[in-house]
């Protein structure tokens, strides 16, 4: 496995759904430094989903270069699905089980042993406060419960990059300022973070870097000062309606 | 899921074993009208109770047909029988036209008569009664038939000959000292065990039910595979081969233990519910070979049905009937040697009849690991089959 600075370098990747003619998403190119809070923002059916899952591995491209950590991902090592996290939009755990249940399992199928997998899941039942409910069934807990056992398992086994989609979607203050919080622990430790959301207030607080994606292309991508700056606007609301439009997309 | 292939077994095989002793032991309620006054016509009543219809209610000789068949109704029998009017009469006229023949051929002198066939015995049956009960009955009602019309001719050829009845105790000699059937089961291990309704039902139903009790397991697959732990799963370190493997491993173990579940039912628990109780075979090893393969056989379908399926619904209608239309062709809701030629080829296709083969192999025949081995053979090329595809789907979906 190759050692790099470079979390993520993206470079000229395109991707066509099989059922369709046109391009989902089209000569994609980023560089994300490790260590670093990069928000991805756009439109309903900009194609952050789409890059969301190449990057995590659950789609196949063929056009472009991936690499994670300097690993090109095209080349499906397993390996190097250790190097980061994953928290869907959707609830992606067992609902029937408990959140220990839960974590015990994705922590085993992440590779970790048994102690290490009892620690961690003792350790993040606590930060995301679930300790008194640990054996209760997912599928009783509130909204907010739910997005945080789905955020404790993304990093049950402490990924370098942890990948988020709209981690905060329906969800209370008390939740998203816990798991706004956590997430800003996890970033002052090192963990580099690829954030997508609609709250762009959320995305102003959290990211160092933002590019925002529309039509498949990054059509802006830097720091949110010099963005706001170039685009003469004085928030993020603004400069996303300025670039991608007023229209409904979906 | 776990108990519900039990109960169907314990079920199936009571229901089985009473269609038995319906069958074999004729306890099918039958209503006789006997129109006739003769005493050849009691005879032939008589000889009816002794092939076995023992349970009999007769019916005045005024009664119309149609009484006759309400009463059927009324009785909740089966099976009707009337005798005609003429019966004695007309087996008379045919014994004396018979000895009369035979003593000319012999050059006894003998008044040559004719006779003319009465009508007919009528045996009304309801329509739900099952073609191969029905011929059981007519089978019966033919031998005795035969019975009576025997006695009679040699009656009268005696009568003819000596001028004095036919004493009672050659008359038995002649007719009921008949060459007896022996039935002797051949098994490959020498065995002289009668096989009953247990020693067929339950292995036959073991193999239903552990294909059945998966559906669920395909089921699970969908379920799993709809939901987000699934996309969890396939942006985590592990293969998710290891996944189906790990269910694969569990859910052979629930197989194997229903069928231990099972069988030890049709051991200490069928005695008491006053069943035939089951005798395991001799290799028990061999039977754990079968079962294990067969469950693993099960288990790859299960998740075959659960990789291929796009909804939960479609897996579980799916998996259910397949497994009912496989079950059909592999013998174990017909016997496979009752199948036509047509379906012959297809039988050799479903998993269950090899299971089945090779269950009846130990269990009834007797067979040694070497013949066992002959019959899990396709069930292994059968499993490896249905992994391939199993594994062409996810490999086909980017799943592996």
């Amino acid at each position: 496995m190759v050692k790099d600075n470079l979390a993520l370098y993206i470079e000229h990747l395109s991707f066509t759904y099989p059922d369709q003619t046109s391009k989902s998403l089209s000569d994609i190119n980023l560089k994300i430094n490790e260590g670093e809070t990069f928000g991805l923002l756009g439109p309903n059916g900009a194609g952050k989903t789409t890059l969301m899952s190449i990057l995590t591995g659950l789609i196949h491209f063929h056009e472009g270069s991936v690499k994670l950590f300097g690993n090109e991902i095209k080349n499906k090592d397993k390996a190097l699905n250790k190097l980061f996290g994953f928290v869907p939009q959707d609830f992606s755990f067992y609902q029937e089980l408990s959140p220990k249940e839960n974590l015990e399992f994705f922590g085993a199928w992440a590779g970790l042993s048994r102690a290490e997998t009892k620690k961690r899941t003792d350790e993040l039942l606590k930060i995301i406060g679930l300790t008194e409910v640990k054996d209760k069934p997912v599928m009783q807990f509130s909204g907010g419960m739910k997005r945080r056992v789905n955020l404790a398992i993304g990093v049950i086994h402490q990924p370098r990059i942890l990948f988020l989609d709209e981690p905060t979607v329906g969800v209370d203050v008390q939740s998203r300022h816990a798991i706004i919080s956590y997430l800003k622990e996890l970033n002052e430790k090192g963990t580099t973070l690829i954030y997508t959301s609609h709250q762009l207030n959320e995305a102003e607080l959290l990211c160092d870097r933002i590019a925002l994606i529309d039509e498949g292309r990054i059509i802006a991508n830097d720091v949110l000062a010099n963005l706001l700056s170039f685009h003469n606007e004085n928030g993020l609301e603004g400069l996303f309606l300025k670039l991608t439009g007023k229209a409904y997309r979906d | 899921m776990f108990l519900m292939p039990i109960i169907l077994v314990i079920v199936i095989t009571s229901l089985q074993a009473s269609t038995f002793e319906l069958v074999n032991e004729n306890k099918i309620q039958v209503i006789v009208c006997n129109r006739d006054s003769g005493e050849i016509s009691n005879q032939f009543i008589k000889a009816i109770t002794n092939a076995g219809l023992s349970a009999i209610t007769e019916v005045p000789k005024q009664f119309t047909p149609e009484q006759v068949t309400n009463e059927m109704h009324k009785k909740d029998a089966l099976v009707a029988i009337d005798i005609p009017a003429d019966f004695s009469i007309k087996i008379t006229e045919k014994a004396k036209s018979i000895s009369s023949k035979a003593l000319s051929d012999l050059g006894i002198d003998s008044t040559s008569s004719e006779y003319t066939i009465g009508e007919s015995v009528k045996l009304y049956y309801n329509p739900v009664l099952q073609q191969s009960y029905l011929r059981s009955i007519n089978g019966a009602l033919l031998s005795a038939l035969e019975l009576v019309q025997s006695k009679q001719i040699l009656n009268t050829i005696y009568l003819s000959l000596n001028d004095s009845k036919l004493p009672a105790a050659l008359e038995k000699d002649i007719l009921e000292n008949r060459v007896k059937i022996d039935e002797i089961p051949v098994s490959k291990s020498g065995n002289k065990n009668v096989p009953n309704a247990t020693q067929h039902n339950i292995p036959a139903w073991t193999i239903f039910a552990m294909f059945f009790v998966v559906t669920s397991l395909g089921s699970g697959v969908v379920r799993e595979k709809l939901s987000g732990s699934f996309i969890r799963l396939k942006t985590l370190p592990t293969n998710y081969l290891l996944s189906l493997l790990s269910k694969q491993i569990t859910y052979i173990g629930i197989c194997l233990l229903q069928v231990a579940v099972i069988f030890s039912i049709g051991v200490l628990l069928f005695p008491f519910l006053g069943l035939p109780a089951l005798h395991l075979p001799d290799d028990l090893f061999s039977l754990l070979v079968v079962s294990f393969f067969s469950g693993w056989c099960a288990v790859s379908y299960a998740i075959c049905i659960g990789v291929y399926a796009k909804s939960q619904e479609q897996a579980n209608g799916f998996g259910a009937v397949s497994i009912v239309i496989l079950a059909a062709l592999g013998g174990i809701l017909v016997p496979s040697f009752a199948m036509p030629d047509s379906f012959r080829i297809l039988m050799k296709l479903s998993p269950l009849h090899w299971c089945l083969e090779s269950y009846y192999e130990l269990f009834l025949e007797g067979g040694n690991s070497v013949d066992v081995f002959k019959n899990v053979l396709p069930i292994i090329a059968i499993t490896i089959g249905i992994q391939l595809l199993t594994l062409f789907k996810l490999q086909k979906n980017q799943i592996i």
